[in-house]
């Protein structure tokens, strides 16, 4: 559990004037849960956006370790005329969003079938004229859709739209969707949001699942505490762009900064 | 609604119908004018009132009987999401498929002239609307240029064979490249767009080629346009006598000359093309690269969360619907005989996107069926002479009131494993458990 996925260095994201987060410096380890917790607006999300290639960090370094060697997440960004944010998922990163996006109009499976075109990119011509290749490659692709719907439990649900689907089980998907590209490092945005206690719950031994079973590191934004504490090995805490704290749970909530920058506002606001 | 409250529904409504028709009326019928004196015919506008106002009463009538509330029942849920999934138990129609590619093969035989032409322009149109569907059904790139590619298929044949003695069948290989090739310039700068940006920028592409087109006099030939060679059938061509030595078509096969004979050859190359073109599409949308179009369509950035290159992506539906389009260009212009830039104005860029939001953004049925209903209704509303526009543009506005999502519903497909997955005992206790 030593070696760290993802290494963030002295990170620092700029939009004009303002300065969502500021010198950032923490390790993921491998196999491990990490959260980033923090008042809204802190730059978590920032952060995160950063980390999966939608922002290009205005000054230092995030690097994934993959199979193949260190990958530095900016380079990828900045590649010639191929570069951009996909090159980043393809290097191992998926996440999901704060705000569920699903192919609301396309099924489930086919939502999982999207995931996976680097496995099913068979050329043209063998899809036109339906070569063996293909429709094996496809078999295939369907399979490991079937097989992950089985571990979000969705099967019954396979054959409906995305869009029609409860709340829960959208979030759901969209882990599904995500893992379908056979990543290192999921990073999961509020999934807990606008889920009931139950569902929560259900939630957390999904995410202990897939990190258990599938060699898998995680790292979650969230704001439900008791979610944050009962899974995570280890906590960031963020507030005004900055890292305030960086430990174990235990550790970070009787850190006494954690308390005033994070608690202590939500009790001056109650006092007034 | 309850029955009681009707008699006070259909009096209010007939009040309200016959004091606005009357005023809609009143001045236009009511007031004739007679040299330099107005007459009244006040009696016109009450009785044309009086026809709205009893139409509209037996019209609410009916929606209120059993009939008439099923099919209030049936427009509300296709005015709905419009997408359904289908059950898995559907069969490939192929009885009917087979019978329409017969019809159609043998539709020469048992047309005139004039319908012939009919047809080889509507499947002119199916084509064009099948390659558009491509970019704007498919991917949602909306594209009011496309007309562009259409051109440049057209003028390819009728420069090609002028300048560099290219004929039909080499056009026809051509085009598809040299059209995505055209797309792939245009896709270029507008990748980074969206929605209304793309519309606008595609709308300059396709003015700036007709504008080329048209004032380049020296190499298109400008306003005067160019004149296209006709077609020919391995070498063979269908003129009365050979132009170009060797034996006419009907000398060869030892027939009698008739000059339906060329146009027969188009409609059946056409017919064919139109046939493989369609099928190319269905394949595609069940294949990796049409759901990735389909997905961008849906959600961009979520698309590019799951690795999509979606500059790729982009540029493959632009060059795949351009060189349909391209194709298309060739078959007008072998069938006219004559290109110039008139013929490729915004109206026709209007009327293929038309074609295919009528038959549902990204369904190929109802496309094609769009472009037979949107290119022979014309021909059929001659009767109305100077009306025929009014009724189509009032069809057209009825049928985006009724089906908002087009014609044909949109179905995705059904998919099923080989044996079923085992659930996870620990999450369907908790979804038990709720």
């Amino acid at each position: 559990m030593t070696e760290p996925v993802l290494t963030v260095e002295n990170v620092t994201m700029r939009f004009g004037g303002i300065v969502a987060n500021q010198n950032v410096n923490f390790k993921v380890d491998k196999g491990a849960i990490t959260a980033l917790i923090g008042p809204n607006g802190a730059g978590k999300t920032t952060l995160f956006n950063c980390i999966t290639g939608f922002y290009r960090a205005s000054e230092g370094r995030i690097v994934l370790s993959t199979a193949e060697g260190p990958r530095d997440i900016g380079a990828l960004l900045s590649r010639p005329i191929v570069g951009g944010s996909h090159l980043v998922t393809r290097a191992g990163i998926a996440r999901t969003f704060q705000n569920i996006r699903l192919f609301r109009e396309m099924t489930v499976v086919e939502n999982l079938l999207v995931a996976q075109h680097l496995d099913t990119e068979a050329n043209l011509l063998s899809g036109v004229f339906k070569s063996a290749v293909f429709r094996r490659a496809e078999a295939e692709a369907v399979e490991r859709a079937f097989y992950w719907l089985g571990q979000m439990n969705l099967v019954d649900d396979a054959n409906r739209l995305a869009g029609e689907l409860p709340y829960g089980r959208q979030r759901r998907l969209e882990i599904a969707r995500a893992m379908c590209t056979s990543p290192r490092l999921i990073c999961l945005d509020e999934p807990a949001a606008g889920l009931n206690p139950a569902e929560t719950i259900e939630l957390s031994e999904v995410i202990q699942r897939l990190r258990a079973d599938h060699d898998l590191t995680v790292m979650v934004i969230e704001h439900d505490m008791h979610l944050v504490m009962s899974i995570s090995d280890h906590v960031v805490v963020f507030d005004h762009g900055v890292v305030i704290a960086d430990g174990t749970p235990k550790e970070v909530a009787n850190d006494p900064a954690v308390v005033a920058a994070y608690l202590g506002v939500e009790e001056k606001e109650v006092a007034e | 609604m309850d029955n009681a409250k009707i008699p006070a529904k259909l009096l209010k409504e007939a009040v309200f119908t016959f004091v606005l028709s009357l005023i809609v009326f009143g001045p236009i019928s009511g007031l004739v004018l007679t040299g330099f004196t107005v007459e009244n015919k006040l009696a016109r506008p009450l009785i044309i009132a009086s026809v709205v106002t009893i139409g509209r009463v037996l019209f609410t009538l009916f929606l209120e009987t059993s009939l008439g509330r099923r099919l209030i029942a049936r427009m509300a849920g296709t005015a709905g999401s419009g997408v359904t999934v289908e059950s898995g138990n559907e069969r490939f129609p192929y009885a009917a498929v087979a019978i329409a590619f017969a019809v159609g093969l043998a539709f020469p035989l048992m047309a005139d002239e004039y319908w012939l032409g009919v047809a080889i322009l509507a499947l002119i149109y199916v084509l064009l609307g099948l390659g558009l569907n491509i970019v704007v059904g498919l991917a949602g790139l909306l594209d009011l240029g496309f007309v562009a590619f259409y051109a440049v298929g057209a003028y390819l044949l009728a420069l090609g064979a002028q300048y560099l003695g290219l004929g039909f069948w080499g056009a026809l290989a051509l085009a598809p490249l040299i059209a995505a090739f055209c797309g792939m310039v245009l896709a270029f700068p507008v990748l980074r767009m969206h929605g209304d940006y793309l519309a606008i920028v595609t709308l300059g592409f396709g003015e700036i080629i007709r504008l080329v087109l048209n004032n380049w006099l020296d190499f298109t030939g400008g306003p005067n346009g160019a004149a296209v060679p006709a077609p020919t059938f391995l070498g063979l061509e269908f003129t009365r006598t050979a132009r170009q030595g060797g034996t006419p078509f009907h000398e060869f096969f030892g027939i009698s000359y008739s000059a339906d004979y060329k146009f027969w050859f188009i409609y059946l190359v056409l017919f064919l093309v139109v046939a493989a073109v369609i099928y190319v599409v269905n394949r595609l949308k069940s294949m990796p690269i049409g759901r990735l179009w389909e997905a961008l369509r849906e959600d961009e950035i979520a698309c590019r969360s799951l690795g999509v290159n979606h500059v790729a992506t982009k540029l493959s539906a632009f060059m795949l619907g351009a060189s349909t389009g391209g194709v298309a260009g060739v078959f007008f212009a072998v069938h006219q005989g004559f290109v110039n830039p008139t013929s490729f104005t915004f109206f026709e860029s209007a009327l293929i996107l038309a074609i295919v939001v009528l038959g549902g953004l990204g369904s190929t049925l109802g496309v094609v069926m769009a472009a037979l209903v949107l290119t022979i209704l014309p021909e059929v509303l001659r009767d109305f002479a100077e009306y025929r526009v009014l009724v189509f543009g009032i069809l057209m506005v009825v049928m985006m009131v009724w089906r908002p999502r087009g014609l044909v519903r949109i179905k995705r497909p059904a998919f099923f494993p080989s044996s079923a997955p085992a659930a996870v005992p620990a999450l369907a206790a908790a979804e038990a458990a709720q």
